[in-house]
């Protein structure tokens, strides 16, 4: 049976769009002001939503991110707290959700209980920064046995052997880190990054979102021109937080750039 | 015996690389570069140069006859790393690592630091080869440790305080990853201690392990035979595995002393075998202080360089094999350690180091006069003397 994330992609592509993929940390500040945003976020058009889990070191994040996790463990937000939200989610809104958690909090959880739980909630994929497929071949087995989605990054740095790896581990899309650093850095949009993404896109058909550094309307319009879905994260959670009022106006202005 | 870690860097379960996929290609390539220095006559010949001739090689081996006498029991003798160079043993893997990454055409060090030592160890590895050099060190441990924090400026190091979190060491690996995945290209991660991905604890280890190497030879010469234990701290456990790896397979007992901080059931501690549990943590799996959800429990110490989460991955084979004794000391009770050394022989240990004496004490006094114990005097404790005088109440 085909993913709703994979759906998602292929009516995209039908009618020649890109995915806009808003990450937001659950729990900033609080479940309840998650579940407007994630109403708020699919009303403006997002196609496919992150739903970042709150670790107490984040290492792939920049400060914005890590601020709003700290502010989600202030909470009491946990790993099974989200997966119990989404299943509340699914009453009002069937968007597609990825849910980004770094690794301990699922290896806590236990694999197998964390992969059925998250299934039966109405999770759709799960990324997982630190868990690179060499390290991943039971979650993996795990996931696709029970539907979940399990998508990989692929670094500027990843030579050709470890992209394809990555792309076999991959399952409704592919990551691409658009940059060597952390979320909420700046964007290098140079020949290196042309080069290297349209390396990753000839040896997939697999859809590719690109994330990391992308912030402004701008950055959106660029990376949807080589790519078939852009996540964008450390300014929508910084937009969301500091100015809830106009984050509406921004997130649909995002949404146009795509 | 089978050799450890396997070709994924796993010692049985423990260890691996759970790290963002940016990192991997540097780590590919620093296990590949590491692989052929091991056996690289020049390399090696250049760092047991330096060895001999800049850190003041080897270190003795002290009989600590006044300090054996006033417990009265088994004798003690103390492996000396505290008189390497910089004052602790994270000199021998920095200079392993410096010289490593200079063969890497590396432009740049950086490293993170809990008590300092590590960070003025790199520091001194970069200025020795001519790298940049950049240190990340939490704000709770930069006040606690400004002796260092000058030293490593004076050295010519960056120093970044890191303001997030426990604000202590594993903040300050937070950091270092973080600018390790941006700069990866020219930059080279000096790890401070036998944790991370693979191969930070193996190559931590081997270049640490020169300590038992040479504790082996001079104990044979000194006394004809091998000691009945080995006592060190335990904090990432890099000065512990030094000592230990050379004696793995003979018959002498160990013990790891951990942090005890103001007591296990006070939950303000860093003893990870006594109240942790098996997690995923900044590159490797190992035992760690989590709660049940997998967020990362805050941790004290007295000393700052065990105050840590998690400890290396081949510590918690070591622990499952029953092959070490892993321990802990409270902050009072290596304070008092502190004071002992100090007054019985004329030297000031760390107070890391002071975990391993306040450990050796409680067990010389069970044991007969003709047993030999080697306590791992990892560091001098001129950084800490500051602090102990704030806690004693006194004004400098």
């Amino acid at each position: 049976m085909k993913s709703r994330i994979t759906k998602t992609f292929e009516s995209l592509r039908a009618n020649g769009k890109k995915a806009f993929i808003p990450y937001i940390m659950a729990g900033d500040p609080d479940l309840n002001r998650t579940m407007e945003n994630v109403l708020l976020l699919e009303k403006c058009g997002a196609d496919i939503i992150e739903l970042g889990v709150p670790f107490t070191d984040p290492l792939a994040d920049g400060p914005t991110i890590q601020r709003a996790a700290e502010r989600a463990l202030e909470a009491g937000v946990t790993l099974r707290k989200v997966i119990s939200f989404v299943r509340d989610l699914r009453q009002q809104s069937g968007i597609p959700i990825v849910l980004m958690t770094y690794y301990n909090s699922v290896f806590k959880y236990g694999d197998k209980a964390f992969v059925h739980d998250a299934v039966n909630a109405g999770v759709d994929g799960v990324i997982i920064p630190d868990l690179i497929p060499d390290e991943a071949g039971s979650f993996i087995r795990l996931s696709n046995k029970a539907g979940l989605d399990t998508i990989f990054l692929i670094a500027p740095t990843s030579t050709e052997n470890r992209i394809k790896k990555i792309i076999t581990a991959s399952r409704g899309f592919v990551y691409y880190v658009s940059i060597t650093g952390i979320t909420g850095a700046k964007l290098a949009l140079d020949d290196t990054f042309m080069e290297h993404i349209n390396k990753v896109r000839s040896l997939t058909n697999k859809p590719v979102a690109v994330g990391f550094g992308i912030s402004t309307p701008e950055d959106a319009h660029t990376i949807a021109q080589v790519s078939d879905g852009v996540i964008i994260g450390s300014s929508v959670v910084k937009k969301l937080f500091e100015h809830p009022d106009s984050a509406g106006v921004f997130i649909k202005k995002l949404r146009e750039a795509i | 015996m089978k050799k450890y870690p396997d070709k994924k860097g796993y010692f049985e379960s423990y260890g691996g690389r759970f790290v963002p996929e940016t990192l991997m290609p540097a780590l590919l390539e620093l296990e590949s570069a590491y692989a052929k220095a091991r056996k690289d006559d020049l390399f090696l010949g250049e760092l047991r140069h330096l060895q001999e001739t800049y850190i003041g090689r080897p270190t003795p081996l002290y009989f600590a006859e006044r300090l054996t006498g006033h417990i009265g029991g088994a004798k003690i003798y103390l492996k000396r790393e505290d008189l390497a160079h910089t004052g602790a043993h994270k000199i021998n893997n920095a200079i392993g690592q410096a010289l490593l990454a200079k063969k890497m055409g590396k432009k740049r060090l950086i490293a993170e630091t809990g008590a300092g030592q590590h960070g003025v160890a790199t520091a001194t590895g970069a200025a020795l080869v001519g790298l940049e050099c950049e240190i990340y060190m939490g704000s709770e441990d930069v006040q606690r440790q400004a002796l260092n924090v000058f030293r490593m400026r004076l050295l010519n190091a960056k120093v970044n305080e890191v303001n997030i979190g426990s604000k202590t060491l594993k903040d300050a690996i937070n950091e270092a990853l973080r600018d390790w995945t941006t700069n990866v290209r020219n930059t080279h991660y000096v790890m401070g201690t036998v944790f991370g991905p693979h191969p930070f604890p193996m190559m931590v280890r081997d270049f640490q392990s020169v300590i038992g190497k040479e504790a082996k030879r001079q104990m044979l010469k000194t006394e004809g035979r091998l000691p009945d234990y080995l006592i060190a701290c335990v904090g990432g456990g890099s000065n512990s595995i030094g000592l230990f790896y050379d004696f793995l397979r003979d018959s002498v007992e160990m013990i790891g002393v951990e942090a005890g901080g103001r007591g296990i059931g006070s939950g303000e501690h860093a003893a990870r075998f006594a109240g942790g549990s098996i997690g995923v943590f900044q590159g490797c799996k190992s035992y760690l202080l989590q709660n049940d959800d997998g967020n990362v429990l805050g941790t004290h110490s007295v000393s700052a360089g065990l105050d840590y989460a998690s400890v290396g991955p081949e510590h918690s084979f070591l622990n499952d094999l029953n092959r070490v004794h892993y321990t802990y000391a409270t902050d009072e009770e290596a304070l008092s350690a502190f004071e002992l050394l100090s007054k019985t022989e004329g030297i000031i240990p760390a107070l890391e180091s002071a975990h391993a004496v306040a450990e050796a004490v409680k067990l010389a006094q069970k044991l007969s006069k003709d047993k030999i114990i080697i306590v791992n005097l990892s560091g001098r404790g001129d950084k800490d003397v500051q602090q102990v005088a704030r806690i004693k109440g006194i004004e400098l």
